[in-house]
């Protein structure tokens, strides 16, 4: 086993820029018939998938409150069983129907961004059999973001789970968790803002 | 895709000295889209080392071809037809396979296929500019492709980009994401970029830089960039964070 395995060093990171939606969801670039007419991550269920059905919109705003119209947002997440679609995943077998990931630009027109999913199952902290309350992993990338922020959204009506979740009580500014709860519109729909920066900025990770 | 042996460590920690800060005042966007307050550190668990799977019947047959996967019958876009290729690899220099790599870029007039880019320089008709492709089981990816242009944008009074790809990288693990941009080997305008500029480290500048790779062009047709992709690398010891033990 090597003492030093690491021999390389990870690509530094550079923007996405303007132009991400060409790449990643290339139809609100305007290119519609190419890849078959649609993205990578639009579709995350299907009429098999298990779980509640939940929707989740929002927008991303920066310093100024401006919402952007230029980014992209991907979700990642268990199943409704806690259980994640990944090579990776040695506990038990994840729901074939749901592949976890989603994937969405924000309009180029509004700024909002919208997913129609499945509310997660819980699944455990780090090493331990302690539960983390449902959550959903997310990544933001856009123009004028250097590096890919992560963030999670958690649900506001898992008032005990939150309560008791370690990366929440984790945060030293108690008065940020609230950056990463959803605002309940209806039953199963949420929705979930997030602040690059200023007053309420969403609480980022590094992982 | 079969299933790997169970996962070893999470991920090495991100080495912030060679990833542009979010704050980057001479990149202007980055201003107001910078967060003022310190990244908290969770550390890798489940969510973080886990990564969805992609599959090759995800993709089309051209996928990788930006000469023809926007192209018309017959026609071909204008410009430096290239071929650029590599290996991805995490920062153990393992291959990796199985990974989701999407490109964007301008044509050789430096204009974006973008209804948001309004630069003088002219579509193409035959040039899309978007591309993706699965890594294959040493981590080999290939594209096919026409040199993008240089072009003008709005941040200082006569700031250029220099010629580059945009790629997104997808490895294994979620906390693996990454988006960059390659940069063609002997170009001016390199130097004078403030978003390449937003690197502090010099030296790192280099890992984003094409090289040309003459033993791969095609004769008479196609001319080739040889650049290699690292990802996080992952710990590998007895005793880590798993919840089921080592």
């Amino acid at each position: 086993m090597a003492l030093s395995p690491k021999i390389y060093q990870e690509l530094p990171s550079q923007t996405a820029g303007p132009y991400v939606h060409i790449g990643c969801t290339p139809q609100m670039a305007g290119l519609k018939t190419i890849y078959g007419g649609g993205h990578l991550g639009s579709k995350m269920v299907n009429e098999k998938t298990l779980g509640i059905r939940i929707s989740i919109s929002g927008k991303i705003f920066d310093g100024t409150g401006t919402p952007i119209k230029d980014g992209i947002i991907e979700l990642w997440q268990a199943d409704a069983q806690g259980l994640f679609n990944s090579l990776d995943e040695t506990r038990g077998e994840p729901d074939q129907n749901f592949q976890g990931w989603g994937r969405q630009p924000t309009d180029i027109l509004t700024g909002e961004f919208h997913f129609d999913t499945i509310k997660p199952g819980r699944i455990p902290y780090l090493s331990t059999n302690r539960l983390q309350a449902p959550f959903i992993s997310i990544w933001v990338a856009a123009r004028g973001i250097n590096l890919g922020l992560h963030t999670r959204m958690y649900f506001p009506e898992e008032v005990e789970a939150n309560a008791e979740d370690p990366v929440l009580n984790r945060l030293e500014h108690q008065n940020r968790v609230h950056t990463l709860i959803a605002e309940p519109l209806e039953d199963g729909v949420y929705q979930f803002d997030i602040v690059l920066q200023g007053e309420n900025e969403t609480v980022f990770f590094d992982i | 895709m079969t299933k790997r042996p169970p996962p070893s460590g999470g991920f090495f920690p991100r080495n912030f000295q060679i990833h542009p800060p979010a704050y980057a005042p001479d990149y202007k966007s980055s201003i107001v889209r910078s967060p003022k307050l310190a990244l908290v550190s969770i550390g890798n668990g489940l969510s973080e080392i886990t990564g969805p799977v992609f599959g090759h019947e995800d993709l089309g047959p051209t996928d990788n071809d930006l000469i023809l996967n926007y192209s018309a019958k017959d026609k071909s876009p204008i410009g430096e037809r290239i071929i650029v290729y590599g290996k991805l690899m995490d920062e153990s220099r393992k291959g990796i396979e199985g990974a989701l790599i999407e490109i964007w870029q301008a044509n050789s007039a430096g204009r974006y296929r973008h209804i948001k880019d309004k630069y003088i320089g002219p579509l193409d008709p035959n040039f899309g500019g978007c591309g993706r492709t699965i890594t294959g089981e040493d981590g080999h990816y290939e594209f096919r492709t026409i040199k993008p242009g240089p072009y003008p944008w709005p941040n200082g009074i006569n700031d250029w980009r220099p010629s580059h790809i945009h790629f997104s990288l997808f490895g294994p693990g979620f906390s693996q994401r990454l988006i960059t941009q390659m940069y063609f080997e002997g170009d001016p305008l390199i130097k004078i970029c403030p978003i390449v500029n937003t690197i502090p480290d010099k030296e790192a500048i280099d890992l984003l830089i094409a090289r040309l790779d003459m033993a791969n062009t095609i004769p008479m047709d196609t001319l080739a960039y040889e650049f290699n992709l690292v990802l996080r690398g992952r710990r590998s010891t007895m005793f880590e964070n798993r919840p089921e033990g080592n």
